[in-house]
């Protein structure tokens, strides 16, 4: 990306800009890092009520098949991702990856079927690439639009259900990864129950037009407060989630990354239509014998946060690398650091201790199940 | 005397020891510091080399060592509760006591309008 060019704003900007937000460049547009209340209680807020948080910056794509048949379209996207598409029911979403012909990891995107098409939710940092990889392999297959016109939010935590039901009261009858339309304050939305927090929530894409508005009046609802992305970087990093770009990229594969769940049975050797994906060869060889290294959950022992990139050694010398911290930092809610990383196979057995170079010194990290807060989706 | 540096710490200095902390506009910026480290008392250390590291929820900073001295005293109780420094930054929440080389050194230091001005 050019870093001369200007910041992009997302609909919600002035909004933000009103709340006292602290806003930073990210991914190309001017985002909220904080508002007043700050990332410890934005934090904390989230887990215990609900925090809006605008994701307006990541691409809404649709994916409309030519034939008419939602299954073209499954089939043609079942090409770029190891995911089964055809098998996702109407009004279902599912977690995806593009990957690349070395089985790398080319961006993670949401894929919903919403009856006669594919609604996809990607990165902001890759969404022109992925638009491009997408109008390349399906152009012929499918009618493709990035939209430029519709604002994304997402409501997150024990009490965005609540908050919700006082608009649509069929709210409550959604599960975990349903994709609903509904109108909110008169605005004809669509509405997902997921996120990126570990918590129960819903993600919102509304016309720009109408955004601040409907967002305005939820945040007037006692219990939610708006969240910046320092908070969404604790609180998906509690949740064991990645990061594209720091947890996975295109040096890394699902295999590699612990994302076998997001394969389904009729992608891997043996299903209904194995394979067939980039790097189909590598990634399916990788499940049936596993990887050399893999993604896993560390918590540092002392106080000290241990960030993304420090290097990780099976000894307190550091004489023998294992790998590095992806993500690190400090979990508001599990009280303590944590972080996530990369090892090799050979020092993952459970409990093993490792070490982390900080500043010159070796800090104690204990391998650790992710997440590190239990998830109250509501399946 | 109180003084200032533009890396935004505060000196407040009694004889030829400053106790040394960041500002509130610091504080205000890095956001809720979650850990601290600080230099062990008897350190010797150049204006300029990092004396502590602060960490907030989303990153770590450097506290640079705002004249040439000797660490005499690190202040504990913002190691075992970093959010002193955000509630009281010029009071409770200081960082250390810097028995100074060259006690003049402070005259080319900040006053409290200078550094006002800076961050206005």
């Amino acid at each position: 990306m050019d870093d001369h060019s200007p910041l992009k704003q997302t609909p919600l900007h002035a909004l933000h800009v009103s709340l006292g937000a602290r806003m930073v460049p990210f991914a190309g547009y001017d985002m909220p890092v904080q508002y007043p209340a700050g990332v410890m209680k934005e934090h904390l807020h989230t887990r215990s009520a609900a925090g809006l948080f605008d994701v307006s910056h990541m691409g809404q794509i649709i994916l409309k098949p030519k034939s008419g048949r939602i299954e073209d379209a499954a089939l043609a996207l079942e090409t770029l991702v190891p995911v089964d598409v055809l098998g996702l029911a109407e009004g279902r979403q599912r977690y995806g990856l593009f990957t690349n012909d070395q089985g790398g990891i080319l961006d993670d995107l949401m894929i919903a079927n919403r009856g006669d098409h594919l609604f996809l939710v990607v990165n902001a940092s890759c969404k022109d690439e992925d638009f491009a990889h997408l109008q390349k392999h399906l152009g012929e297959t499918c009618d493709l639009s990035l939209l430029d016109d519709r604002a994304l939010i997402a409501l997150q935590g024990p009490r965005a259900e609540c908050v919700l039901a006082e608009l649509w009261a069929d709210i409550a009858t959604m599960r975990f990864m349903d994709v609903a339309e509904a109108d909110l304050h008169d605005v004809l939305c669509i509405i997902s129950r997921s996120g990126y927090t570990g918590e129960d929530g819903f993600e919102i894409s509304i016309p720009a037009a109408s955004a601040e508005d409907v967002t305005r009046r939820i945040l007037e609802h006692p219990d939610v407060m708006p969240i910046g992305l320092g908070a969404r970087d604790s609180l998906r990093l509690e949740a064991g989630l990645c990061l594209y770009g720091n947890d996975i990229y295109t040096e890394t594969t699902p295999v590699e990354a612990a994302l076998e769940w997001a394969m389904q049975k009729a992608r891997r050797t043996g299903g209904a239509r194995a394979g067939g994906f980039p790097g189909a060869d590598t990634i399916l060889r990788q499940f049936a014998d596993g990887a050399d290294r893999r993604r896993i959950g560390l918590k540092p022992e002392g106080k000290a946060p241990v960030r993304g990139g420090a290097p990780l050694f099976a000894d307190a010398e550091g004489k023998t690398p294992v790998g590095s911290v992806t993500s690190g930092g400090f979990g508001p809610s599990a009280d303590h650091p944590v972080a996530m990383g990369y090892v090799d196979i050979a020092h993952i057995p459970n409990g093993t201790q490792l070490f982390a170079e900080v500043r010159g010194k070796y800090l104690p990290v204990t391998l650790a199940a992710l997440p590190f807060v239990t998830p109250t989706y509501k399946r | 005397m109180l003084k200032f540096t533009d890396e935004h710490e505060w000196l407040k200095i009694e004889g030829d020891v400053a106790t040394v902390g960041i500002t509130a506009h610091a504080a205000e910026q890095l956001g809720d510091l979650v850990f601290v480290e600080l230099p062990e008392a008897g350190t010797v250390l150049d204006k300029g080399a990092t004396a502590a590291t602060v960490e907030s929820v989303k990153a770590a900073s450097d506290v640079y060592c705002p004249l040439d001295g000797e660490i005499v005293e690190s202040n504990q109780a913002i190691v075992e509760d970093p959010a002193l420094v955000n509630s009281d930054p010029q009071g409770a929440g200081w960082f250390f006591k810097l028995k100074l080389s060259d006690p003049s050194a402070v005259n080319a230091l900040l006053d409290e309008a200078a550094y006002k001005e800076l961050i206005a």
